[in-house]
């Protein structure tokens, strides 16, 4: 009989809420459950005091990019499987944009107003589409902003290929930086709050069954268009942002860029959480810029890079991440 | 209502008309019709690929027939969507069980009992989902804080999911029950525990619709039977007769369970 060492996985069985208990009985278990959020809020707070100007820009528009990636997450959890999040960033960024050069708001007004114009707008232009499902739905959402990208060319609207010039800037960069991040934070702690709900039970469940969700006499269609609002807006206010960023807005604001990277991004860091969708784009977006120095080779190492994750972590690192978090390993022995 | 009322004095609830569906050159349903008369239970049987699932789907908004129509308490909802005809008060199963299977079992029932309906038969309020959700499985033979009431849907045996799919039916305090092959894959000892249940519906004056292949056990609680084949009616009437009738003996020669 030889005895061997097997590594054994315990569950640490912490929880806050629970379906009918509520128990934090120590310190550290308190602190066990509090870090996980703390921290990452803590760092963001800091990071825009620290960071050089470059990685200052860097953190927007990671910010940005988990915004966005957010609410195509959100989406997707609601059945709607969105290749189109540049349609919501664009029409927010040409709404800022309207909003100052043609009617010269100031800048506090033309971010909410674009952000719930734009997210109304988007909504409308699709309802008639809602009925669809999977990639019929995806198929028009990624058609949408590259019509529109050269309905602006070919006609000249808002600027044609030049674009709006000359926008309104924000009165800092610290100004930027806090408001982007505290955006993002409120999106992510706002979202997770709402999909606990039973609000966001039943916007879960229509990704699962719709049919059930139907029989049980729930307007499917309405929630969905609920559901589109509110990712968009979310979607809006940084396009908005961005124009402000850039004190400028052009067809660049439809890039295909906006549609995908998010997508990678909760790929990456693991759907239905949007705490992955969010850490998602914090590897890819920094690690783009971080590549950005090698010239033409970054591409390729940017597609191997993003295969290595989803091949070697295909449940999405955040997933991994709160796994092991949540798990404590200890060697034990083992009789053969 | 002082004295009994046989079934052919009570109104109608349910009335379809003509209904015919086909799905290519299939021709799924044609010209069925037939009464469903408040507080009966009625049986729809018929071998396989008869047009039972079509037929309940076409009731209850899935699938818009080619022609006829189907009235509720005297109001023609050929054609509503699915939600609004749930909200009149119909409820149905299907007959793939396919529940959401992260959620757990109980909070499965929080979709139905989310709907408008619910809320204004309830004075304008919803109350507390998860302790009528939990009551409601009860009923339909969760045992009481036991942990399946507890577990993710997606873990639970064929039974339960059936069970569920019924208490869907009784959260959305549904007048009209449509039942597609409830009691398919349930052992001898899940039926006797479920049967109860839906003879306890019909006692306290819900319609029940049921479409099954166990005939036995469906005989036994059943007013009247509705006989379908090749989408069509071939025979109409209280079980024990039906079943003496050669169309029906003819149809379901070689199919019977
Ligand atoms: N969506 C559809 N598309 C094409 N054909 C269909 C569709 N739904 C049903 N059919 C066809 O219509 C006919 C009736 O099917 P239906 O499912 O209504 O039968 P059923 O009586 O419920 O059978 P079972 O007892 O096996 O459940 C079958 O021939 C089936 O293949
Ligand atoms: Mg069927």
């Amino acid at each position: 009989m030889t005895t061997k060492k097997r590594k054994e996985r315990l569950d640490r069985g912490i929880k806050v809420r629970s379906d009918d208990i509520f128990a934090l009985t120590s310190y550290r278990e308190m602190l066990y459950v509090a870090v996980p959020s703390v921290l990452p809020v803590a760092v963001l707070l800091i990071l825009p005091l620290i960071l050089p100007t470059y990685w200052q820009k860097v953190l927007i528009s990671t910010s940005v990019f988990a915004i966005l990636a957010m609410s195509w997450d959100f989406l997707v959890s609601v059945g709607m499987v969105s290749l189109g999040q540049a349609l919501f960033f664009g029409v927010g960024g040409y709404l800022a944009g309207v909003l100052d050069h043609h009617l010269h708001l100031p800048i506090w007004l033309t971010i909410p107003l674009a952000t719930v114009l734009g997210g109304g707008l988007c909504t409308v232009c699709l309802v008639p589409v809602l009925r669809l499902r999977g990639i019929y739905f995806a198929m028009v959402t990624l058609v949408l902003p590259l019509m529109i990208e050269r309905i602006i060319e070919a006609t000249g609207f808002l600027g044609g290929t030049e674009g709006l010039t000359g926008l309104k800037p924000f009165p800092s960069i610290y100004a930027e930086l806090y408001l982007i991040v505290a955006a993002m934070l409120l999106v992510l702690f706002a979202v997770r709050r709402m999909m606990s709900t039973d609000y966001g039970l039943v916007l879960r469940a229509i990704q699962e069954n719709d049919r059930s969700v139907m029989s049980g006499g729930i307007n499917i269609y309405y929630l969905k268009a609920q559901a589109l609002f509110l990712g968009g807006c979310a979607c809006s206010f940084c396009g908005a942002f961005m124009t402000h960023v850039y004190m400028f807005v052009g067809m660049p604001a439809f890039a295909l860029d906006y549609s995908i990277l998010p997508i990678a991004s909760a790929v990456v860091g693991g759907m239905g959480t949007f705490a992955g969708s969010t850490l998602g784009a914090f590897i890819l977006v920094p690690l783009s810029e971080a590549l950005r120095g090698i010239g033409g080779l970054r591409t390729v190492i940017y597609a191997l890079s993003l295969t290595v994750f989803i091949v070697a972590l295909p449940e999405g690192v955040f997933h991994y991440i709160q796994r092991k978090y949540k798990q404590f390993e200890r060697w034990v022995e083992v009789e053969r | 209502m002082t004295s009994p009322s046989p079934h052919s004095e009570k109104s109608v609830l349910l009335s379809v008309r003509d209904l015919s569906k086909s799905f290519g050159g299939v021709k799924a349903v044609t010209g069925v019709s037939f009464d469903v008369r408040e507080g009966e239970l009625l049986g729809i049987i018929g071998p396989n690929g008869s047009g039972k699932t079509t037929l309940v789907n076409l009731i209850t908004g899935f699938i818009t027939p080619d022609s006829g129509e189907v009235v509720y308490r005297g109001r023609n909802i050929t054609g509503l969507m699915p939600y609004r005809i749930a909200r009149l008060g119909i409820a149905r199963t299907f007959q793939m069980v396919r529940p959401f299977t992260a959620l757990a079992a109980f909070k499965n029932l929080i979709v139905p009992l989310f709907s408008p309906r619910v809320k204004s038969l309830s004075g304008g309020r919803y109350g507390d989902r998860d302790a009528v959700a939990k009551d409601l499985l009860e009923e339909v033979g969760f045992e009481r804080e036991s942990s399946v009431t507890y577990k993710p849907a997606g873990s639970l045996p064929h039974g339960y999911l059936k069970r569920l799919e019924l208490a869907k039916c009784l959260a959305l305090r549904a007048d009209l029950i449509i039942l597609d092959e409830l009691f398919s894959g349930l052992s001898i000892a899940e039926l006797a525990s479920i049967v109860p249940v839906i003879e306890k519906l019909v006692v306290e004056g819900k319609t029940v619709i049921m479409i099954e292949h166990r005939l036995r056990e469906l005989f036994r609680i059943a007013n009247r039977v509705v006989v379908l084949n090749f989408g069509t009616v071939i025979a109409e009437g209280i079980p024990s007769e039906v079943m003496q009738k050669d169309e029906v003996k003819q149809a379901y020669l070689g199919s019977e369970d």
